[in-house]
């Protein structure tokens, strides 16, 4: 479980996030919507401790995030997060890229590492690729390159931020595809699109961020189908 | 006017001798090359470490080396040094001087290589659990390592062509000592040196072309 509990965040004199509360429960899908520089994305990276809070606090199944006591490298080992630039390690082939993490950071050995890793890649549909180098592939095998060396960590989260913004849009569709998956086999995700018609498929809640506050959330029929909160409307109508 | 006769034959017979000079001066080229890279990363690693006496340490070394004469360095290793009681052979101190030299030289081309990496590759690695160390060796160390491979080779062609100032430290196993004293002897100035700087050539043509191979056989992608 994801406890977000009245988290406030600055940078500079902006703030971004202003006292958000939000709990995600083991095996549901929560997706984040909103227009940018609502702070959605700020949140993910605070989740698994990539960006300090100045106010509130996570707890991940009970584990203060920014506590100073908490393990952040074992922390993040649990929390897998991909970005909207898929970062891809362009000096190792993409089934190295898949088995690093797992080599060095949970020490398995390279014939376990490299199972689990020809395992996840199969499973993003990208068995084919082991020994090719990631920049000679397309965005979207990239990106699901990086959501298998993300789910090699074995993560019982998954955070996902606009995963598909940069790609090209005839390749988006893989990826969702990839993300609906992974959501029908019970992970926790949460996810922060752009993509309306994915978020009304894959979620069980969708929230909409504006300005720093979590403005509204509910089941997507009731989101999308009855929004009560003025902005969301405007986000709305915008969007379609 | 131009009545020099030209004496290839004597100097052609002190060829051996020279060559084995050559193998001297490759040796203090590689020698200066593996300790300057070893300093060079050393330093690159006391400038990231936002420790401000370690970086400070380090932004001086590269300065004085970059911005001083090479051979005042090498002097600096031989006689400066003399003056405070330490006295290096010619030989070591030559390769002092070089490393040095070499890793100011280099530790600013991996600052150059560091920069053309994102800092969302370190993110990367750190969001997988790695911690800062880790996500520099595994992710960024090696990427910086492949930009820099090319200004290295640079500097393995000058370390080659700066051990010749080692003849006015006293030098005279390497192939400019050599190539002095045997023009010291005979006077065939022209002969000698234009045979000592074909076998320099040689040398740092073989040393680009090897290194290109290499990089073609390391970096594949």
């Amino acid at each position: 479980m994801i406890e977000i509990q009245n988290v406030r965040k600055s940078f500079g004199s902006l703030e971004v996030l202003k006292g958000i509360d939000l709990t995600v429960n083991k095996g549901e899908v929560v997706t984040v919507i909103g227009g940018s520089g609502s702070g959605k994305s700020t949140l993910l990276t605070c989740i698994n401790g990539l960006e300090p809070i100045d106010a509130g606090r996570i707890l991940v199944d009970g584990t203060e995030v920014h506590a100073k006591s908490t393990d952040l490298n074992k922390l993040r080992a649990k929390v897998g997060i991909v970005f909207q630039q898929w970062n891809a390690f362009p000096h190792l082939t993409v089934l190295e890229n898949v088995m690093l993490a797992p080599r060095k950071v949970l020490g398995l050995s390279k014939e376990k590492a490299e199972e689990i890793a020809v395992k996840q890649l199969t499973h993003v549909g990208l068995g084919e690729k082991l020994s090719v180098y990631p920049t000679r592939m397309s965005g979207g095998q990239q990106q699901r390159m990086a959501i298998a060396r993300a789910l090699a960590m074995s993560p019982e989260y998954m955070l996902f931020d606009e995963v598909t913004s940069a790609l090209d849009p005839q390749l988006v569709g893989e990826v969702l595809d990839t993300l609906r998956m992974l959501a029908s086999e019970g992970m926790t995700m949460i996810c922060v699109t752009h993509e309306m018609k994915f978020a009304r498929e894959v979620s069980d809640r969708v929230a909409f961020f504006h300005k720093g506050v979590m403005a509204e959330i509910a089941a997507p029929e009731a989101l999308f189908g009855a929004p009560k909160d003025p902005e969301l409307k405007k986000f709305l109508a915008a969007t379609h | 006017m131009f009545s020099y006769t030209f004496h290839w034959n004597q100097a052609l017979k002190a060829l051996p001798q020279m060559l084995d000079g050559a193998l001297v001066t490759l040796q203090v080229a590689l020698l200066s090359m593996v300790i300057g890279l070893a300093l060079a990363l050393a330093l690159t690693a006391c400038r990231l470490s936002g420790n401000r006496i370690l970086g400070s340490f380090a932004t001086a070394w590269v300065e004085i080396a970059r911005n001083t004469p090479a051979l005042f360095q090498i002097y600096m290793a031989h006689f400066g040094l003399g003056n405070f009681g330490i006295h290096l052979s010619p030989y070591t101190a030559l390769l002092a001087g070089i490393a040095f030299n070499n890793a100011g030289y280099l530790a600013e081309n991996f600052r150059g290589a560091l920069k053309a990496i994102p800092d969302t590759q370190t993110r990367a690695g750190r969001s997988l659990g790695m911690t800062s160390v880790q996500a520099f060796r595994y992710i960024v160390l090696p990427q910086m390592l492949r930009i820099a491979f090319l200004p290295v080779t640079n500097q393995m062609v000058w370390a080659i062509l700066m051990t010749s100032l080692g003849v006015t430290v006293g030098m005279n196993t390497d192939l400019a000592g050599i190539t002095q004293e045997l023009n010291a002897r005979s006077f065939r100035t022209f002969e000698f040196f234009a045979i000592a700087a074909v076998i320099y050539y040689v040398i740092a043509k073989a040393v680009t072309l090897a290194a290109r191979a290499l990089a073609a056989r390391m970096f594949r992608y």
